[in-house]
């Protein structure tokens, strides 16, 4: 009993990470059809942001929650502004112009911050179930996960500004000519997506350390459950963090962490093959 | 080996719970040039679709040939000798118009013959000038006729043509109608149209669909006089 | 540059690099010191890895992002043949044909199911990092082949060096310098050949327009499929190579490996097979000088690379200057090459 309450608060350990290391992906991809491979580093910006925040001094609630999304964000601005504007409608383009901008970003970070790993200590403990301890951590990575999905599915779904959103989402030539600017709403949906991914390097600083090449462990898982989530941004992201998260981790309990990851891949490469327009694409579709 | 060319039975397509197509019964002789139209949403277009590969039918049998073509792949479709051109003319863009007309060849083997043969359906087609021009730098009726081309150069048993004269001016227009004439001397020709017009120009025996099914089959000036036609056009297009 | 014009040109471009292999094989073994010769022994391993990627995506128009995974398979193939056999000339037939057999495998799956550029992009390169995870996790005694350790993220270092056929003579590193060269020659001619045959021209009718081609009666998924595993067969020759210059490691699978050839192309021309060869070198040159000097990250570089083609010059190096000496000789090209680039 006591093992089969651990595997659940694994599971949802898991899932609430690969849905907050996706969102940001998820958010740039479902409105602005960006794929943008530099995701990983923007979630270790943002890893480095917290670091240097609670090394000046700042508390590390606000060092994670706040620093680190608002110094990606504003990254996203500028990226936004000078590569990926010039580059919208050009998909396979995106997508390279990124991943030249990952690469960059990892030549900077280690330049600048070199090349080994930095860590701050997790702000909170962990706690027993019978003769098992688990980090306390870990659900409070859910919780803000659950959190940031529930506010952004609402802001979507009740707010004038997520109106203007999926409308652009789901036909731009119809909004603009609503009177609705792409640009503007692309400029801000880039912010936010990076923002977003800033959070998530923020949080995961405590857990996994941080160094200028983790953002390829990320890119890859991320995109995959995006991928996997289909046209929803949302909805369609929750959905897959749990299939998938759930593979991820029953597989990690039966054999090797590395077995667990490669099984999410290979599960999620299969499930495309089978509903290539992922989750939201036949199942769920028309949620936010 | 059936009376006909093509024969469509109870042909039926359904997305989700629309039916776009209801029991299509349809019948066609070596030789003759058809059009089937109908307003927005008849079904023609899915029927059309439907022949070429593109959807599989829900149900149903297509017999072209003789052969159950329902459900094939559309190389394996175009492979046993049908010519489509599509509506929005579909092109290898990046190419010269001889090079287009090249692949549309390739089973030829003999070099001589094929050149031949471009400059044949060319020449038929009225587009000999555009020779080495690009696809992707030519205007829209231009890329029409050239798509044309390559559907004559490969001399197919049947040809499809979905709203050839989409987005043509007047004079194209006019051009258009003989050349589809003059390749029916030669060729069992279908037309997907909905420009009476233009049907008036070319046609002989028209299909009318109406709400996934075939409503009126017969010769054009007849079928144009019918009421019930009419009616399912009156407040669309005034025949 | 259309198939046609292609077809004109390819043979005087042929000759041309036959020319220029012709001179590296006499000059260079004799002339150039053992460290230089084994440099460019290197690069002419990514010369041939260059290619694999110039073929399948600018003119089959196939966005792989994971060709690494190829690349690597093939130099594993070689070392763990090599190693059991203790005979390398199967081995090498081993490099080839185990990536083109799961490049068979994969592209069924992918093609078959038509999944769109963007998702075959992100599965391909979702496999090269399966294998990247795998292989280094394969360190100690368990994770073995036959006779074969796979030694996790220290590679096999004792990968044997390929003989000289019916022999048990190593080759030498000028020898293993001609034999690169021959390969690169030799599979950029195959490439140039390829694109002007029936199947050429069918594979790039297919790049330009999937729906027509197949209206037009060709197989689109098996010629995809097809132009798939040709190019995994070059990219296992080019592990081969790089297995014999350097030795089998699970950098091979990595990210920036996959990246690298991606730059390559788009630097050297889309469409183009001479450009991303010349890019590569160029661009190989470029890091392993700036990594020597220590000035800059080599990924600082990568990066700006990538980033200011991709906005500024699209088309890549080969195009556009090509079409630089147009305008300096004052040719009027009645076709510009922006038929074949602009897709």
């Amino acid at each position: 009993m006591d093992y089969f309450l651990v595997v659940l608060f694994q599971i949802a350990g898991t899932v609430g990470n690969l849905a907050l290391i996706s969102v940001g992906l998820a958010v740039i991809f479902g409105m602005m059809r960006v794929i943008n491979l530099a995701h990983g580093e923007f979630i270790m910006l943002g890893g480095f942001a917290a670091i240097f925040g609670v090394q000046a001094g700042i508390n590390i609630w606000i060092a994670m929650l706040v620093v680190a999304p608002l110094s990606v964000a504003f990254l996203g601005i500028v990226v936004e502004r000078l590569i990926m504007r010039r580059l919208y409608g050009r998909m396979v383009d995106t997508m390279l112009a990124s991943w030249g901008l990952s690469l960059l970003l990892i030549g900077l970070a280690t330049t600048f911050f070199g090349n080994r790993v930095v860590g701050i200590a997790a702000p909170v403990g962990s706690f027993q179930i019978g003769t098992y301890s688990l980090g306390a951590y870990d659900f409070v990575l859910t919780g803000i996960a659950l959190a940031v999905f529930s506010s952004g599915y609402a802001l979507l779904r009740f707010t004038p500004a997520g109106l203007i959103a999926r409308a652009t989402m789901q036909n731009r030539e119809m909004a603009s000519s609503l009177g609705i600017e792409p640009a503007r709403v692309y400029a801000i949906t880039f912010a936010i997506g990076a923002g977003l991914s800033g959070l998530a390097g923020g949080l995961l600083a405590p857990i996994s350390g941080v160094l200028p090449t983790m953002g390829v462990a990320y890119v890859a898982k991320a995109f995959i459950t995006v991928i996997t989530g289909g046209a929803s941004v949302i909805t369609g992201t929750a959905l897959s963090s749990v299939l998938l998260g759930s593979i991820n981790t029953v597989s990690t309990f039966l054999t090797t962490p590395v077995i667990g990851d490669v099984a999410l891949l290979l599960a999620a490469t299969i499930f495309l093959r089978i509903l290539p327009t992922g989750i939201t694409g036949r199942i769920f579709k028309g949620a936010p | 080996m059936s009376d006909y060319l093509l024969e469509a039975k109870d042909v039926a397509m359904h997305f989700g719970g629309v039916k776009a197509l209801d029991g299509v019964d349809f019948r066609l002789r070596k030789g003759e040039l058809r059009c089937l139209l109908g307003p927005n949403g008849a079904g023609k277009t899915t029927f059309f679709r439907c022949l070429t590969g593109t959807h599989k039918p829900t149900r149903g049998r297509i017999l072209f040939k003789g052969a159950d073509i329902a459900g094939k792949e559309r190389y394996d479709i175009a492979r046993a000798g049908m010519g489509v051109k599509t509506q929005v003319p579909s092109l290898f863009d990046g190419l010269t118009a001889h090079e287009n007309l090249w692949l549309a060849l390739r089973t030829v083997k003999s070099a001589a013959e094929r050149e031949a043969r471009i400059a044949d359906a060319m020449e038929r087609v009225g587009v000999s000038a555009l020779r080495s021009g690009v696809l992707g730098r030519m205007a829209h009726g231009q890329r029409q006729l050239v798509e044309l081309a390559m559907v004559v150069a490969s001399d197919p048993d049947l040809v499809l043509l979905d709203e050839p004269a989409a987005g043509m001016t007047d004079v194209e227009v006019d051009r258009l109608a003989s050349i589809i004439r003059d390749l029916n001397r030669t060729h069992t020709v279908v037309v997907v149209e909905h420009d009476m017009h233009f049907i008036r120009m070319i046609a002989d025996q028209v299909t009318v669909f109406h709400q996934g099914r075939i409503l009126v089959e017969g010769h054009v000036e007849r079928i144009l006089a019918d009421q019930t036609v009419r009616d399912v056009y009156l407040g669309k297009k005034h025949v | 540059m259309t198939v046609m014009a292609l077809s004109r040109s390819g043979g005087v471009h042929v000759a041309l690099a036959a020319l220029a292999a012709l001179a590296g094989i006499v000059i260079l073994p004799n002339a150039a010191p053992l460290y230089t010769l084994i440099n460019v022994t290197l690069y002419m391993s990514m010369g041939v890895f260059a290619l694999s990627l110039a073929l399948l995506w600018g003119y089959g128009g196939i966005l792989c992002f994971g060709q690494s995974a190829f690349f690597g398979l093939g130099a594993y193939a070689y070392a763990v043949a090599a190693i059991n056999f203790g005979d390398t000339t199967l081995a090498a037939v081993f490099a080839i044909g185990v990536p083109a057999l799961f490049a068979a495998g994969l592209g069924y799956f992918l093609f078959y199911g038509r999944l769109s550029d963007v998702y075959l992009g992100v599965i391909t390169l979702t496999v090269t990092l399966i294998f990247f995870k795998l292989i280094n996790s394969t360190g100690g005694d368990a994770w073995r082949i036959g006779a074969a350790r796979l030694g996790g993220f220290n590679g096999i270092p004792t990968t044997p060096l390929l003989t000289i056929p019916f022999t048990r003579i190593p080759m030498s590193p000028a020898q293993m310098f001609i034999f690169a060269a021959i390969s690169l020659f030799s599979t950029y001619a195959l490439c140039k050949g390829l694109i002007v045959t029936r199947f050429g021209r069918a594979v790039i009718a297919v790049r330009e327009n999937e729906m027509r081609a197949e209206l037009l009666g060709y197989n689109a998924r098996r010629l995809k499929l097809a132009v798939f595993v040709i190019s995994a067969g070059i990219a296992g020759l080019a592990g081969l190579l790089f297995a014999n210059s350097v030795f089998v490691s699970p950098t091979m699978f990595s990210l920036s490996m996959a990246a690298q050839v991606l730059i390559w192309v788009v630097v050297g021309g889309l469409g183009t097979l001479f450009g991303p060869v010349a890019a590569c070198f160029a661009l190989q040159i470029a890091t392993a000088v700036l990594g020597k000097l220590g000035i800059v990250d080599p990924n600082i570089v990568l990066g700006l690379v990538l980033i200011i083609f991709v906005v500024f010059v699209p088309g890549g190096i080969q195009p556009a200057f090509a079409a630089l000496l147009h305008r300096l000789m004052d040719i009027r090209a009645d076709r510009p090459v922006a038929g074949e680039v602009a897709r």
